[in-house]
């Protein structure tokens, strides 16, 4: 078995240190371990999903009522949020997304490739600044960067965990 | 089809809007809400992001469980995501209640018939989604109780209410989403 790398515990913490309370999530490989400590945290509510754009609108209300969270998606889940998407421009929410990728570096799954390669284009055409990791060792500044310039400057960010950094699939 | 009219119905299942922090979906109930709570400041509503009215709420009612959320919205901006109903039921907010205005069409863009002008049930979406109190309101003599179903019991709650293909209320208001977030967290938020 290879070490469960820790980045991922990373983001945990970093959210909470930024009091993230509502963690919506479609869930995806890349996201399990967030997911998992989501639901085991009485202190903070984790919402499944139907849709990713859910998530979306989910953030508004929770930004309405004084509370701050995070979208998790894979990439294919960022082309269900488009028009959704207009709620963050049009209101100026802050929106923090964090897009586990499919379809790019060395993606084995041809299903994948159409929105995995449209996922950046598709966040910038909508507004957000798109952050992309690809080394563990840059995921705690990257998440820190995010949080700062969606909770302090109002910004919508979406933080993409590349498949160099979880790991390109075979299916 | 319903027969009752939403100009008259819609206030009278929402009584004294002070009591809820309201999310409205588009066009019609953006009017109904907006003609009902101006000047105040405890509503937003949607004008675009159709499909967001519900799922905003529950945001809403999980950041602010203190107090009562209502999500007035229309057949069409529900049927757009119906799958945020089985989010609200596996989520359970007690402080969540849901209004739908049915009026079996899509109002503003020229009454062309809906879903549910068509033999679809949202009240039984809702409660096949596990919503645990859910009604149907098709007369005037049951307003009253369904404002209280709205209004006090534990959540999360669906009405819905079957209206006539008449317009909402003429209300012209503001379209600029940004002013009314921060109109509304600054008068909740301070």
């Amino acid at each position: 078995m290879p070490e469960e790398p820790k980045w991922p515990e990373e983001i945990y913490r970093i959210l909470r240190e930024w009091d993230v309370t509502q963690f919506a999530y479609v869930p995806d490989a890349g996201h399990k371990v967030l997911i998992a400590r989501a639901l085991a945290d009485p202190d903070v509510h984790a919402v499944p999903l139907t849709t990713e754009e859910e998530g979306v609108a989910l953030l508004a209300g929770a930004h309405l009522g004084g509370a701050r969270g995070v979208v998790l998606m894979q990439s294919s889940g960022v082309g269900n949020c488009a028009n959704m998407f207009s709620l963050v421009k049009s209101g100026q929410f802050p929106m923090l997304v964090l897009v586990s990728m499919r379809g790019d570096f060395g993606e084995g799954n041809p299903w994948q490739m159409p929105m995995g390669q449209a996922a950046q284009p598709i966040l910038e055409a909508c507004g957000f600044v798109c952050l992309r990791v690809e080394r563990p060792e840059d995921v705690p500044a990257t998440l820190q960067a995010a949080c700062t310039m969606v909770y302090k400057t109002g910004q919508a960010v979406a933080v993409l965990l590349t498949q160099r950094l979880i790991g390109a699939k075979p299916f | 089809m319903g027969t009752l009219d939403r100009r008259v119905a819609v206030p009278q299942l929402i009584g004294n809007p002070d009591d809820f922090l309201i999310i409205a979906g588009l066009a019609g109930t953006a009017r109904d809400v907006a003609h009902l709570c101006e000047p105040r400041a405890n509503y937003f509503a949607l004008a675009g992001a159709m499909g967001g009215a519900t799922m905003m709420g529950l945001g809403l009612a999980l950041a602010q469980p203190r107090r009562r959320v209502l999500v007035v919205t229309g057949d069409g901006e529900l049927l757009m995501n119906v799958g945020s109903l089985a989010t609200v039921a596996v989520m359970r907010p007690s402080n969540l209640a849901i209004l739908c205005v049915d009026n079996g069409h899509y109002g503003e863009t020229g009454y062309q018939k809906s879903h549910t002008a068509l033999g679809v049930d949202l009240a039984a979406m809702a409660a096949g989604a596990g919503i645990p109190t859910v009604r149907t309101v098709w007369q005037e003599a049951e307003l009253a109780a369904a404002s209280a179903l709205l209004r006090q019991a534990p959540g999360p709650v669906f009405v819905l209410l079957k209206v006539s293909a008449g317009d909402p209320p003429p209300f012209r208001r503001s379209l600029d989403a940004a002013w009314a977030k921060y109109r509304f967290r600054q008068a909740l938020l301070g």
